[in-house]
C-alpha cells in the first residue's frame, strides 16, 4: 500500500468529509442564520469534487484505475462515472433549496451538511472492493436519507415519510448484511476478488441464498418491485428538494453497486442473479405504469415513474453484457436530468400565496398562466415516457439494445410494450396542464436558481441534448469495461 | 478453535436464522408500537453479527470480527437516529402506535 497514491485516489471524499465537518461548527457556532452561506460553501466544496474526479476520470495515467487502502477501495472509470453524476445531483438538489426552506419555514444549516455526508458515503460505496467498505458507504448514505426525510419537523407528513423510510430501510440494510454474512461464511473473504475467485467453480446453497438476499437488499435501495412500497409513501411525505434528491443521487449511487457487485463479484454466477433481475425488472416496469394511473398528487406520480425508470435500467443489467452495462449508466445520466427537472418543476408550482400545489388537478390550463414552466413540464414528461426525438428515448434505445443483443428479445419485447402502458400518465399530465379548462391556481415568482436549474435538465432532455451522445457513450462504455477487467 | 463438544459451526447458523426470521416477523406482524420494531430491526443486526463470528471464529479468519464491530457501531447510530425520528413524530402526532402511521395511503 501507498499513502500518497491512497490519498491521492481517496481526496475528493476526503476533502468532502473535512469540510462537512468544519462547516459542522459553523452551523454549531453559527446558529440558524449561517444557513445560506453553509449551503453555499458545500455546493463549491461539491464543485471541487466533481473538478478533481473528472481529472481521475480523464486523466491518462490512470487510465487501468487502482487500489487504495490495502485493497478495500478502488479508483477505477466506473466509480468516478457514478460518483461524478452523484456529486452534480446533489449539488443540483443543493442550489434548488434555500428558496423552498425560507418560503416554507425551518432552513437550518445542517440541510446542506446532512447531505454533503449522504454524497460521501455514496461516492465510498461506488469506489468500494470490500463489503466491509460498501457497508459503511451505503449506511452513510441511508442515515444521513432518514434524517433528510423528516427534515421538516413541523410537517406531520414529513415526519411520517422519515418514520416509515427509517424502518423500511432498516429492515433492508439488515437483509442486505445477513446476505454478506452468508458470502462471507461460504466464501471466506470479503473482498470482491476473494468473493468471485471463491465462486469460481459453482456455489454452494449458502452463498446462494447469500447472493439472493443481498440482491434484495439493494432491490429496496434502488425501489424496484417487489420491494418499492416505501417509494410513493415517502417520496410525497418528504419536503420537495429531498425527493428530488431521493430521486437522484442515491439512485445512481445503489443502481451503480449493485451493477458492480452483480457483474464483478458475481461475474461467474450470472445465471443465479439474472433470473431474479429480469423479475425485478418486469415487474418494475408494470407496477410502475399501472400504479401511477389513478394517482392525484404529482410527487406519487412521479414516485411510480422512478420505478417505472428502475425497471428500464434493471433491463439493461440483465444482459449481463458490458453493452448493458454501458446502457445502464447512459440511462442514469439521462435519469438524473429528468428526474431533477421534474421535480425542480414541481418545486415551482405554487398558488399566488406562494405555498406549493402538489395536486394534479390543481395544474389544469396552467399553460397560460406560467407558459415557459407548463412547457418545460411538458418536454419532461414525454422525456420520461421515452417518445423520440427527446433525449429520453436514447436511454430506452440503449437499454434494450443490449438486451436485443445480447438475445433476450422477449424481454425487450415486453418492455417496450409495458412502455406504452407507461406513456398514458405521461401524456395525462401533458393534457392536463396543456388543453383542459384553466384552474386558475398557478401563481407565484420562483427564483433564480430554480428556473437556471430547470432550464439546463430541459436543455439536456431537448433534442439539443443528442450532441451529448457521443462523448456519454464513450465514457460509459470505457466505465462499463472496467467491471469485466478480470485481473 | 478449541473444542466445543461437538457444536459445529451450522448450529450457530440455524440460531442466527432464527433469530434473523424472528426480527423480520417482529417487524411485520407488531401492531402495537414503533419501539418494538426498533428491538426487532437490533434482534437481525446481532443475527448477523452471531453469523459473522462464528463463521470468523471457525475459519480462523479475524475479517468477520472486525465486521461485526463496525456492525455494532453503526447499530448504535441507527438506533440514535430512529429514536430521534420517533421523538419527531411523537411531536408531531402525539402517538406512537403502528396503526396509526397512515396519513398517506399505502
Amino acid at each position: 500500500m501507498n499513502l500518497d497514491i491512497s490519498l491521492y485516489f481517496t481526496a475528493p471524499e476526503i476533502g468532502l468529509t473535512i469540510s462537512g465537518l468544519l462547516l459542522l461548527l459553523v452551523a454549531a457556532f453559527g446558529g440558524d442564520k449561517t444557513a445560506r452561506m453553509v449551503t453555499i460553501l458545500s455546493v463549491s466544496a461539491l464543485f471541487g469534487a466533481v473538478a478533481y474526479t473528472t481529472n481521475l476520470l480523464v486523466n491518462p495515467a490512470f487510465e487501468l484505475g487502482g487500489e487504495a487502502w490495502a485493497g478495500i477501495y478502488r479508483m477505477d472509470a466506473f466509480g468516478s462515472f457514478a460518483k461524478i453524476l452523484i456529486y452534480i445531483a446533489a449539488i443540483g438538489c443543493l442550489i434548488v433549496t434555500p428558496r423552498f426552506f425560507e418560503e416554507n419555514g425551518g432552513y437550518r444549516p445542517e440541510y446542506a451538511i446532512v447531505v454533503l455526508f449522504s454524497a460521501v458515503g455514496m461516492a465510498l460505496m461506488v469506489s468500494a472492493v470490500n463489503l466491509m467498505t460498501l457497508y459503511m458507504g451505503l449506511e452513510l448514505m441511508s442515515l444521513s436519507s432518514y434524517v433528510l426525510a423528516s427534515f421538516s419537523r413541523s410537517d406531520n407528513r414529513s415526519a411520517e415519510a422519515g418514520l416509515k423510510y427509517f424502518v423500511l430501510g432498516a429492515l433492508a440494510s439488515g437483509i442486505l448484511l445477513y446476505g454478506m454474512s452468508l458470502v462471507y461464511g461460504f466464501t471466506g473473504s470479503t473482498s470482491y476478488l476473494g468473493i468471485r475467485l471463491a465462486l469460481q467453480d459453482g456455489l454452494s446453497m449458502g452463498a446462494t441464498f447469500g447472493i439472493v438476499f443481498m440482491l434484495a437488499g439493494f432491490a429496496f435501495k434502488i425501489a424496484a418491485v417487489p420491494f418499492h412500497m416505501w417509494t410513493p409513501d415517502v417520496y410525497e411525505g418528504a419536503p420537495t428538494p429531498v425527493t428530488a434528491f431521493f430521486s437522484t443521487a442515491p439512485k445512481v449511487a445503489a443502481v451503480a453497486i449493485l451493477t458492480r457487485i452483480s457483474l464483478d463479484t458475481f461475474g461467474e454466477n450470472v445465471i443465479v442473479w439474472q433470473q431474479i433481475v429480469i423479475f425485478a425488472a418486469l415487474a418494475s416496469i408494470v407496477v410502475g405504469a399501472l400504479g401511477a394511473i389513478g394517482q392525484t398528487n404529482i410527487k406519487r406520480l412521479l414516485a411510480y415513474s422512478s420505478i417505472n425508470n428502475v425497471g428500464f435500467i434493471l433491463i439493461g443489467l440483465a444482459a449481463a453484457t458490458p453493452a448493458g452495462a454501458s446502457a445502464v449508466l447512459v440511462y442514469l445520466t439521462i435519469y438524473v436530468a429528468m428526474s431533477l427537472g421534474a421535480f425542480v418543476a414541481v418545486m415551482m408550482l405554487k398558488d399566488a400565496q406562494g405555498s406549493q400545489i402538489e395536486n394534479i388537478a390543481s395544474m389544469a390550463g396552467m399553460v397560460r398562466e406560467k407558459p415557459l414552466l407548463a412547457w418545460c413540464i411538458f418536454f419532461l414528461m414525454l422525456s420520461l415516457a421515452g417518445i423520440p426525438p427527446l433525449f429520453g428515448f436514447y436511454g430506452k434505445f440503449v437499454v434494450f439494445q443490449a438486451a436485443v443483443q445480447a438475445d433476450m428479445i422477449i424481454l425487450a419485447a415486453i418492455g417496450i410494450a409495458a412502455s406504452v402502458i407507461g406513456a398514458f400518465y405521461y401524456l395525462k399530465v401533458c393534457k392536463i396542464i396543456m388543453f383542459d379548462e384553466p384552474a386558475g391556481e398557478v401563481g407565484g415568482e420562483s427564483s433564480m436558481a430554480n428556473w437556471t436549474i430547470l432550464l439546463i435538465c430541459s436543455l439536456v432532455i431537448s433534442p439539443l441534448g443528442w450532441i451529448l451522445t457521443s462523448p456519454l457513450i464513450a465514457l460509459a462504455n470505457r466505465a462499463a469495461n472496467f467491471l469485466f477487467f478480470v485481473i | 478453535m478449541t473444542d466445543l463438544g461437538g457444536i459445529g459451526v451450522e448450529h450457530f447458523i440455524v440460531v442466527s436464522a432464527v433469530l434473523f426470521v424472528l426480527g423480520v416477523l417482529g417487524i411485520f406482524l407488531n401492531r402495537k408500537n414503533v419501539i418494538v420494531i426498533l428491538m426487532a430491526i437490533e434482534l437481525i443486526l446481532l443475527a448477523v453479527n452471531l453469523n459473522l463470528v462464528a463463521f470468523s471464529a471457525f475459519m480462523g479468519d479475524l475479517t468477520g470480527q472486525v465486521f461485526a464491530m463496525l456492525v455494532l457501531t453503526v447499530a448504535a447510530a441507527e438506533a440514535a437516529i430512529g429514536l430521534a425520528i420517533l421523538v419527531i413524530y411523537f411531536r408531531a402526532n402525539g402517538t406512537i402506535a403502528v396503526d396509526d402511521v397512515n396519513r398517506m395511503k399505502g
